[in-house]
């Protein structure tokens, strides 16, 4: 395909270093599009920043607690009561951002409220809080010590490497419950017979919604994570780009994710906290930006979408979704979803958000200041997701 | 005429009186009962809108006071953690008086306790946990 306007990211890189480089946001850059056309605005803007905030499961961080004397091989730990996997190196961790404290009494008296797990931890570590590690190995000749109890916080760990394998869906449903009673999800609390609906997307301002085809979100691109600088290091588990598009390339189901990575010790509690989701678990609110370079006319165009024109499917979790019945009952767009209420099987039902829009426009505006100040380049990527070779 | 909200709080001393019909009826005040935990020799609280006129709904609040009831405005019994609060809208699901409610286009999450009946849906329903309700 052939472009009127063609930038490359080492000139966007160029430009950022003079204090040169035109940065909107995406909820900006729908306005510049309208008012000056794509090719236009494909001249003048030269990156677009997307932002999200909202409970990301997928979530979860590579710990090393550093040895002490007599040293252990851990194969077992707990950080605060919430149990870590240890089947990697002596005193390496993976702390997923979902798992409760091991003394939670869960779901015993529904619905459970969840109160501490991976995802708290994860925020008091950035918190500076000291947390307590227990942990438990069976003893060899070079890792004589069978347990090993230390209190300890982020700067006293050797390395913090928040490492997610599967956030910023693409799109997410909006969630119904057609069923006879009120019931608890991942999605919120949902009434009976369809009496509210639920959902969790930044829309406009969602990264992959501005770049529906992954054409500059790929391997090595570089990101607002946790408050900190990451980095897209993968796509996502569960990163199925092969679902229905409409005219304008955005999907209208769930699609493509990515794998984040970084260094938690540069992160913030901020933008890392920890959540309780009644009657589900816990997990953990992330916050992520994306900056999307302009390269040409097709990114400007793809950048400003609006909240009218993202579709999503509204899915029954009262019956549908638990017994793996892909059934829509409807399809909503954003702009709809934040009017406050949807029309659904011909009544308005109250339509309410998971995703924090005025935390996404933050990130958004956090860095757009950060590329104009000079303090953040573009990574160009490395490799393009499965989904790119679709446009 | 004025509206609001009070957190009444009962003793075992006080527990048992009619309060609520004095209220009516000799201060002519409007009372809407929106919840109400009465435990017979330990503390109670009831949750009251009270509308009428001003200076009669001052002379309601003196005349609780001096039976010993403590009438908190509801503005300090609900509170949100502006610290802790992400603005995602969670709660927003669940408030069954708008209290809690959503800006547009802004999207920000406000809360309004004059509004709010204490009912405590949030308190557990909010995912980073912001909302309080000390009664």
């Amino acid at each position: 395909m052939s472009f009127k306007v063609n930038k490359t990211i080492a000139e966007i890189n160029e430009k950022i270093r003079r204090g040169r480089v035109v940065v909107v946001t995406a909820e900006e850059m729908i306005g510049v599009v309208e008012k000056e056309g794509p090719v236009e605005a494909a001249r003048k803007i030269d990156v677009v920043t997307t932002g999200t905030f909202a409970p990301m499961c997928s979530s979860g961080v590579f710990l090393n607690v550093g040895h002490s004397a007599p040293k252990i091989k851990a194969s077992r730990a707990w950080i605060n009561k919430v149990p870590a996997y240890g089947g990697i190196a002596a005193v390496d961790f993976f702390l997923g951002a979902t798992e409760p404290s091991e003394d939670d009494p869960l779901n015993k008296l529904h619905p459970g409220q969840f109160r501490y797990g991976g995802g708290h931890v994860i925020q008091d570590l950035v918190n500076g809080k000291k947390v307590h590690v227990y942990m438990e190995g069976y003893g060899t000749d070079c890792y004589p010590a069978k347990t090993v109890d230390k209190d300890l916080d982020l700067d006293a760990m050797p390395n913090a490497i928040l490492c997610n394998p599967r956030n910023v869906y693409q799109n997410y449903n909006c969630a119904v419950n057609l069923t006879e009673k009120t019931i608890y999800t991942y999605m919120g609390v949902l009434r009976p017979r369809g009496g509210n609906a639920t959902y969790c997307s930044a829309g406009q301002l969602s990264p992959l919604l501005n770049d529906p085809y992954y054409l500059t979100t790929g391997l090595g691109t570089k990101i607002f994570l946790g408050g900190g600088v990451g980095f897209v290091t993968w796509c996502g588990t569960q990163h199925n780009p092969y679902v229905p598009r409409g005219e304008n390339g955005v999907v209208k189901e769930g699609a493509g994710t990515l794998m984040l990575t970084g260094n938690l010790k540069e992160m913030s509690p901020r933008w890392l906290v920890g959540v309780s989701m009644l009657g589900y678990g816990c997990s953990l609110a992330v916050g992520v930006g994306v900056p999307i370079p302009i390269l040409n006319e097709q990114m400007a165009r793809f950048t400003a979408v609006r909240d009218d024109q993202i579709f999503t499917q509204i899915v029954d979790y009262g019956y549908d979704y638990p017994t793996a019945i892909s059934r829509s009952h409807g399809e909503v767009s954003y702009g709809e979803l934040k009017s406050g209420s949807i029309n659904f099987d011909g009544r308005e039902i109250p339509a309410t958000p998971l995703s924090s829009y005025s935390r996404a426009l933050e990130i958004a505006e956090t860095l757009r200041e950060w590329i104009t100040s000079g303090r953040f380049t573009l990574g160009e990527a490395q490799k393009l997701f499965p989904g790119h070779e679709l446009v | 005429m004025m509206k609001r909200i009070y957190v009444l709080h009962f003793n075992q001393n006080n527990y048992d009186k009619p309060i609520v019909y004095n209220l009516i009826k000799n201060f002519d005040l409007v009372v809407n009962i929106l919840r109400a935990v009465i435990l017979p020799r330990k503390e109670s609280y009831l949750v009251l809108e009270l509308e009428g006129d001003e200076k009669l709904l001052d002379k309601g609040l003196s005349f609780l006071k001096k039976g010993g009831v403590r009438a908190e405005p509801i503005r300090q019994s609900v509170h949100r953690n502006e610290d802790i609060c992400t603005s995602c809208g969670a709660c927003t699901a669940i408030c069954p008086t708008g209290a809690l409610h959503i800006e547009r286009p802004s999207m920000a999450v406000l809360f309004t306790p004059e509004k709010c009946s204490a009912c405590g849906l949030c308190v557990n329903v909010c995912p980073p946990r912001a909302m309080e309700v000390n009664f």
